[in-house]
């Protein structure tokens, strides 16, 4: 459905994006993320056809809509998108906002679909006010229905919570999948935000620097990310410093892990293990010992950081009723699904 | 903290009496002396209506209604399409020169509509050069051809919308400029090409500040009475005048300014309205940088043309027109009866506009230390006469004032065997009078502008730290205002330069401006010399238009 190949983009000499490249099929939800300055937004507005390439192609259902020689009007490409600010039109009630994109219709198909999208988010008696009388929430709904209005064939949603509340924010990210997942839309989201990220879309990209750097699933991601970068940015975790043994050991301060080493690594080579709280339990029986040095308190559970003899930390995440103080001794034993370990530079 | 917040508040606060507030009562006091000229003029209505209201009545109110109706549709039109069509131009397109032009566009506002009316009634009439040039090279008489006549109502409605065009230009490159780019984005994503976009998107957002600059518009064009004087036109501003010199008549004169008021409140609405709209049609805090669209070719050429014509005709021409008119009278014009006009011309406007500024001070002060209801509608008030036309304000101060003047000379002969002569009416006291009412509002608008910059929170800091009130105002906001003040008083010294009808009506016996003296060359068919003052009044006045156009550039998130 989407195929974007090899794109880079450029403003003057500043190259923002490098490279690009990622497919969804018909239906899928995808999602760019990554922190602010990394060119996410630059690679969607590409694909809606607001900046021209520099590199690479872009393709929409087989079509190329956009490479070197190719730029089709982002009126022409038929891709919704539903702005950071929502960009609703201030001058238009709501109805008329719905409809703004349907003109190819006549007048009563355009008043039923309006209806019937209005009702979809439960937002029928709101069609004759304006968008400055609705809360942020409300307008968030219809800047979505507007850009589905005209059925694209793609939708790209650039940040669209960074101005909702706290808790509005995981309420309307389940509504809005739900939505698109009914509806089978084909959709790009662009956020800073993981639980966003994991909440909504099917793979995420993570992108640094301009380059999408990762194009999977956000449990992939989560436990094996392809760099350190992607290892710290998702999640929590730290780094601890181990030893290659062989092609399948690592001797770290707290055991000898049996996994594949990072391509290269050589027996005797350093390595960074990344161990996830999650991958630490505490266990009285344990002979490694380890001191509470912090506690954050999470409401489920604490975040305890430990302190091994060496003093090396590590973090772990315990059930709340599992209280302990700062100055403890605890048992601890490491629990290992995926190591990920990178070499040491 | 705010100990207000524990005592319920009373809801209106008109009924407090126990501690009557220095700002309220200074505030309402300068409303009322501000708003006298209008009151005097509005009660004129309960007057019985006299045989010179039967003639005007029958022979030639509808005349006047017509005409300045005319006037107005007229304007309009010119005004909407030389403003909108630039202001997009310029703020959305990228096209050669488009940057020289975003401020050369400013231009025209620094020419009084009667200063181009002489010059292209020079260019334009039967023995200037365009017909005299046409009949060489044709060899037509007289009678032979047909050429626009310039000094007709279509010749004031063109001469009116080339120098009033700036105010729709202005609010609506604003208005452009502000836009979310995010609206016109999302107009494209939903099927709409840019020109599409443009009607169905940036006009209608654009639609309310557009209103206010045409409103502004309209009641310069309402109060203009040198044009519609010098082109014979009758107009509510000629018919007063002819009424209180022609007639002699100060009754029916201030019933048909009464009258005028209408129109003048009318248009104050519009604006009111407009600039309520306005709030609700700002889409974004969030300015990006605009993408403008490259013209090329024919198109790049057409943008080029669309914004060198209203300069060209606006400013360029009629400032060359001057220029050789003085370079051809400079040897009788500019003597020593000339440089005492005009030093006399520049102390009137400087004492003018340090009045209006003292008390704009004052205003601007008073409302951002009290920030009550009733001294935002008194200064609302007091700054209402830049709606009111220099005639209105004329006829409203003189009549109050013979008035004063007659009952004082007659007690004062009466008890001492003194005649006083003219004290209030008839002196340069009146005229400043007038000058602050109608340009008070300009020195408020721009002190508040300036006063807004500084956070509130800069008052609090140096109060903390031990000022009193009136050391903040001198240590902290006359250092921060110095900028301001000198704008403010900028801004009023070149519209007291230019005003014609109140001086003309007011001013003192043998006592001339450059303005005044101008219109009466010109009205002697003497344009040639009367260049002379028209080109000082616009010298002076493109002053103010270079520190809007820097202001402008400044300001400006989303422009580069």
């Amino acid at each position: 459905m989407l195929n974007v190949k090899n794109v880079s983009v450029a403003y003057g000499k500043n190259v923002v994006v490098e490279g690009a490249s990622l497919q969804l099929k018909k239906g899928e939800i995808g999602c760019f993320l990554g922190p602010s300055g990394c060119g996410k937004t630059t690679l969607l507005r590409a694909i809606a056809g607001f900046e021209p390439l520099q590199q690479g192609e872009i393709l929409v259902n087989d079509k190329a809509v956009s490479n070197t020689a190719i730029h089709l009007a982002p009126e022409k490409r038929n891709i919704g998108m539903v702005f950071q600010d929502f960009a609703l039109f201030p001058h238009l009630t709501v109805e008329d906002n719905i409809a703004f994109g349907m003109t190819h219709l006549k007048r009563a198909e355009q008043q039923q679909r309006t209806q019937q999208l209005l009702e979809m988010v439960s937002l029928k008696d709101y069609g004759k006010r304006y968008p400055h009388e609705l809360s942020g929430g409300q307008q968030q709904r219809i800047a979505l229905i507007r850009a589905l209005a005209p059925k694209p064939d793609l939708l790209l949603l650039d940040e669209p919570f960074s101005s909702m509340d706290v808790e509005l924010r995981e309420e309307l990210a389940i509504e809005i999948r739900d939505i698109l997942k009914h509806e089978n839309i084909t959709a790009i989201l662009v956020t800073h935000d993981q639980n966003e990220a994991f909440l909504v879309a099917d793979t995420i990209g993570v992108m640094q620097e301009g380059r999408l750097t990762q194009w999977a699933e956000g449990y992939e991601l989560y436990h094996e990310p392809a760099n350190a970068f992607i290892a710290d940015f998702i999640g929590q975790g730290v780094f601890i410093e181990g030893e290659v043994l062989c092609e399948h050991s690592i001797k770290t301060p707290l055991s000898i892990v049996h996994e594949k080493v990072p391509e290269g690594c050589k027996p005797g080579c350093k390595v960074n293990v990344f161990i996830r709280p999650d991958d630490i339990l505490l266990d009285k029986t344990s002979s490694q010992k380890a001191k509470i040095v912090g506690r954050e308190f999470r409401g489920a559970n604490f975040l305890y950081t430990l302190e091994l003899a060496d003093g090396n930390r590590l973090l772990t995440l315990e059930h709340s009723h599992h209280r302990h103080d700062i100055g403890d001794e605890v048992g601890m034993k490491l629990d290992l699904e995926h190591v990920v370990a990178f070499p040491k530079k | 903290m705010k100990p207000q917040t524990l005592t319920a508040k009373p809801p209106v606060k008109f009924f407090i009496f126990k501690k009557p507030n220095r700002w309220v009562i200074l505030t309402i006091l300068i409303a009322l002396i501000m708003s006298l000229p209008v009151l005097v003029v509005g009660s004129a209505i309960f007057q019985p209506l006299n045989e010179n209201w039967q003639h005007l009545k029958e022979f030639l109110l509808a005349e006047y209604i017509i005409n300045s109706l005319i006037l107005m549709l007229g304007v309009s039109v010119g005004v909407l399409s030389m403003g909108v069509i630039t202001a997009w131009l310029t703020s959305m397109c990228e096209f050669p020169h488009r940057r020289l032009f975003s401020w050369l566009l400013l231009l025209p506002l620094a020419i009084p509509a009667y200063i181009i009316a002489y010059t292209y009634t020079g260019l334009l009439d039967f023995a200037g050069p365009i017909q005299t040039t046409l009949r060489e090279w044709t060899g037509w008489g007289i009678r032979d051809y047909w050429f626009p006549e310039v000094r007709s109502i279509g010749g004031a409605i063109a001469m009116l919308s080339l120098v009033l065009y700036p105010y729709v230009y202005m609010m609506a490159r604003a208005a452009f400029l502000e836009q979310s780019i995010g609206a016109l984005e999302a107009s494209r994503t939903l099927g709409s090409t840019p020109l599409n976009g443009f009607f169905r998107v940036a006009l209608p957002l654009a639609r309310p500040a557009i209103v206010t600059g045409l409103s502004l518009a309209l009641m310069e064009t309402l109060a203009d009475f040198g044009t519609v004087q010098y082109f014979g036109i009758g107009t509510f501003t000629t018919g007063i005048f002819r009424t209180w010199f022609g007639v002699g008549d100060g009754t029916t004169a201030s019933q048909l300014a009464a009258m005028m008021l209408v129109f003048v409140f009318a248009l104050i609405m519009l604006e009111r309205w407009s600039r309520k709209r306005a709030k609700f049609h700002n889409t974004s805090q969030k300015h990006s940088v605009i993408k403008r669209f490259q013209l090329k070719g024919k198109m790049a050429f057409l943008a080029w043309l669309a914004c060198l014509l209203p300069v060209l005709f606006g400013f360029i021409l009629p400032a060359l027109q001057l220029l050789y008119w003085v370079f051809t009278t400079a040897e009788e014009t500019i003597d020593a009866s000339f440089f005492s006009l005009t030093l006399n011309t520049m102390l009137l406007a400087m004492a003018a506009s340090i009045i209006a500024v003292s008390i704009a001070l004052l205003l601007a002060y008073g409302r951002r230390l009290h920030k009550s209801q009733l001294i935002g509608a008194g200064v609302s008030i007091a700054s209402l006469g830049y709606a009111v036309p220099g005639t209105v304000i004329a006829v409203g101060i003189m009549t109050p004032f013979a008035f004063i003047d007659s009952a004082l000379n007659s007690w004062m002969k009466a008890n001492f065997d003194i005649s006083t002569g003219l004290i209030f009416s008839g002196t340069v006291f009146a005229l400043l009078f007038a000058y602050t009412v109608r340009f008070l509002a300009v020195s408020v608008n721009a002190i508040e502008s300036g006063l807004g910059k500084i956070k509130p929170t800069m008052d609090d800091a140096g109060r903390s730290m031990g000022l009193t009130p009136l050391a903040v105002l001198r240590k902290i906001h006359l250092p921060l205002m110095r900028g301001t003040v000198l704008t403010a008083l900028l801004l009023v010294f070149v519209d007291v330069l230019k005003e014609l009808p109140a001086t003309l009506i007011l001013r003192p016996f043998n006592f001339n401006t450059l303005a005044v003296r101008a219109h009466e060359l010109a009205a002697d068919e003497r344009l040639a010399d009367a260049a002379t003052p028209a080109l000082m009044i616009v010298l002076v006045g493109i002053l103010p238009v270079i520190l809007l156009s820097r202001a402008i550039s400044h300001s400006r998130a989303g422009e580069q």
